[in-house]
């Protein structure tokens, strides 16, 4: 079981390739970091995986327990369980954040079947309590006049709602201070378990601090470059991303 | 060469009025009438008509409503809110069912049984001023024509606690109604109407001439809902007025959903220091419906504010217009205005005209007035789509969430749960 990505290429409409053959796999059970420079492309692989319409695969697939998600829509590869921690949320004027909620739940549920709303309010407030979360956060519209922390974990409360089977953290750590950072990582950390698989991408060791990857990978020019335990992290906070130009050069 | 009149309608039939109603009514209606007959019809090229289907004005063959005598299933059919204080029920202008909670002092009744019992009083606030905005023609006709509606009279200090209900319910082909709500809150009192227009089937193309007044004595709050939910085939001219004195707010909100052409004009008169104003108004067309919405904000008073949201969802080949104009009077100093109108284009073949406008004639003034029409933002889809939510039911949720924006703004549950649970019965009939 394992979110598949072989060979990967796409690029953006105007044809500018981004990713240039990216391979990872990550199995259930495990915690993948991708780390990297500023436009190596760690987002746009994010956003390809989830089926943003700014990009084209051009090549390499990108399969679900065997399943390729490359052909499916973007609301069919959610439900499929794949899952984006999005760096920069949408907001959703008029929309409340519990019907929000509710409807991607409902989604999931086959035609005539209605949530029990009475349950669904149980988990929802077990969750906010776990993030901290005011209840107030359930009538207000979807990220909208939120802070960047607040939004962050209104991603986190989505990832502990839906229970996706493989969840991608894009930048979950940008914007966050120490506290909030230690909140979002809380939710994440009680969702590890043996059937689900995490991909985080980050720009930085210090998400990892709270959230132990199992493997680190970097990320450079649209592909993987080298892998790692966690200790390629340390190493890369001490010496920086400087070994990619020599890598360029080689 | 003169045209041969072929049939009886509403152009050609002269008031007929009850001769049980006050002297000064059957004058009012006679020349309204003569007024009508004087006045010209709407033509290409008059500014108050710019963008309006005038083809739609067709009357020819309407002929005055005939009441119903069996209105047990809609009354039944009329389900507003859980709790009222009132509730009102006319099929075809002819009253059907009254439930009365409200307080003794409280005059809330149909209009044709004001006129027996307080005629003075109707006749004070009684179409206090004729239309400005281009339907002046169409008032005449349904002042000529009305034979009722409701009258309502908070006497000062009057808190009404839940909110009165009128449902008016129409049928016939080429039938036409002309229902006229009076409402009046004195000083300081307050009071919620809700008003609900809708066919009793889905064939018959119908015709309403509507006039509301609201008057709002100083330091009262009103507010005025009406929900405009006809069968596709039949038209609407609704016509509202707002009188706002020192102190006092009126909230007038408009739903529109159904009828296959709906012409709105919606005027405040801001008469005191520290009037306020709201003006609210969500549309929903979709197939061919055509909604037209003209206001005017009237800064008479010095030290007033209004404020205006209209917000149109566009679907299918849709049209609506909206012209807008807020006046500063000479010597309206201090006054604060807004007016937004937004329009969310859900299909490539809809049509939004807006035309906002400003006219100051005063110092030290704030005023603001936009309009914007965009589709729906790719981000926010892909967002919801990326939670796993259906394409369809991600703009829908988006259009709603549009419209939900105006609707909080009354501020009152229950008024918005209704009007949430009305604009639901659109969306569920509409592909995204």
């Amino acid at each position: 079981m394992s979110l598949l990505i072989e060979n990967l290429h796409a690029t953006l409409e105007d044809g500018t390739p981004i990713l240039n053959g990216v391979n990872l796999e990550i199995p259930t059970g495990e915690v993948h970091a991708i780390m990297g420079p500023n436009g190596s492309g760690k987002s746009t692989l994010s956003k390809v995986i989830s089926g943003h319409e700014s990009y084209i695969v051009t090549g390499g697939s990108v399969t679900l327990d065997g399943v390729d998600i490359l052909e499916m829509d973007i609301d069919q590869r959610s439900r499929a369980g794949v899952f984006l921690a999005f760096q920069y949320p949408a907001e959703v004027p008029g929309v409340s954040n519990a019907n929000f909620i509710r409807a991607a739940l409902q989604a999931r549920l086959p035609k005539g079947q209605d949530i029990d709303a009475v349950a669904y309010y149980k988990n929802l407030y077990a969750k906010m309590d776990l993030l901290e979360m005011d209840r107030k956060f359930t009538a207000r519209s979807v990220n909208e006049g939120f802070s960047g922390g607040e939004k962050k974990r209104n991603e986190i409360l989505q990832l502990m709602m839906l229970e996706p089977k493989y969840s991608i953290l894009d930048e979950t750590d940008s914007g966050l201070d120490i506290d909030a950072l230690k909140i979002v990582a809380k939710g994440v950390n009680a969702m590890r378990s043996a059937d689900r698989g995490f991909l985080l991408i980050t720009h930085y060791q210090r998400l990892l601090d709270y959230i132990a990857p199992d493997y680190v990978h970097v990320m450079s020019a649209g592909q993987i470059v080298r892998s790692g335990g966690p200790e390629l992290a340390l190493e890369l906070e001490e010496t920086g991303y400087d070994f990619l130009k020599e890598l360029a050069t080689a | 060469m003169p045209t041969a009149i072929s049939q009886p309608s509403i152009l050609t039939e002269a008031p007929r009025t009850s001769a049980v109603f006050p002297a000064w009514f059957a004058r009012t209606q006679e020349a309204a009438w003569t007024s009508f007959q004087q006045t010209a019809a709407p033509k290409r090229g008059d500014e108050p008509w710019r963008f309006s289907s005038l083809k739609e004005l067709d009357f020819s063959a309407t002929t005055r409503a005939e009441f119903l005598g069996e209105a047990s299933e809609l009354i039944q059919r009329s389900k507003g809110l859980e709790q009222f204080s009132a509730k009102f029920v006319f099929v075809n202008d002819g009253f059907a069912l009254a439930i009365n909670h409200l307080p003794k002092s409280v005059i809330c009744m149909p209009l044709a049984e004001a006129l027996l019992s307080h005629s003075e009083l109707v006749e004070q606030y009684f179409m206090r001023h004729p239309a400005t905005l281009g339907s002046k023609k169409f008032t005449d006709l349904h002042t000529a024509h009305l034979s009722n509606g409701m009258f309502i009279h908070v006497p000062a200090g009057v808190v009404v606690e839940h909110p009165i209900e009128i449902f008016h319910w129409v049928q016939g082909q080429h039938q036409a109604t002309f229902p006229h709500t009076l409402i009046v809150a004195g000083e300081k009192a307050q009071v919620r109407v809700i008003e609900t227009f809708q066919s009793i089937n889905e064939r018959d193309a119908t015709w309403t001439i509507a006039v509301n007044d609201l008057i709002a004595e100083k330091a009262a709050n009103l507010q005025y809902s009406v929900v405009q939910a006809l069968n596709t085939e039949s038209k609407i001219i609704s016509v509202n007025a707002s009188e706002i004195s020192a102190s006092a707010v009126a909230t007038s909100f408009q739903l529109h959903t159904g009828a296959a052409w709906a012409r709105s004009e919606s005027i405040c008169r801001l008469l005191g220091e520290e009037s306020r104003s709201y003006m609210f108004a969500v549309s929903v067309p979709s197939h061919d419906q055509e909604y037209d919405l003209r206001t005017f904000q009237h800064h008479v008073s010095p030290g007033a504010y209004s404020d205006l949201l209209y917000k149109n969802s566009l679907y299918d080949e849709s049209r609506t217009i909206f012209s807008g104009l807020i006046f500063v009077d000479e010597g309206a100093h201090r006054t604060d205005a807004y007016q937004t109108c937004r329009n969310l284009l859900m299909s490539n073949a809809c049509e939004a005209n807006s035309m906002p406008g400003l006219e100051i004639n005063a110092d030290d003034v704030k005023c603001s007035h936009g309009s914007t029409s965009s589709q729906i933002s790719e981000e926010e889809i892909f967002y919801l789509r990326a939670r796993g939510i259906h394409s369809d039911t991600a703009r829908q949720l988006i259009a709603r969430g549009f419209s939900i924006e105006v609707i909080s703004r009354l501020a009152h549950e229950a008024s918005e749960t209704y009007i949430l649970r009305m604009l639901d019965e659109k969306f569920a009939t509409l592909k995204s």
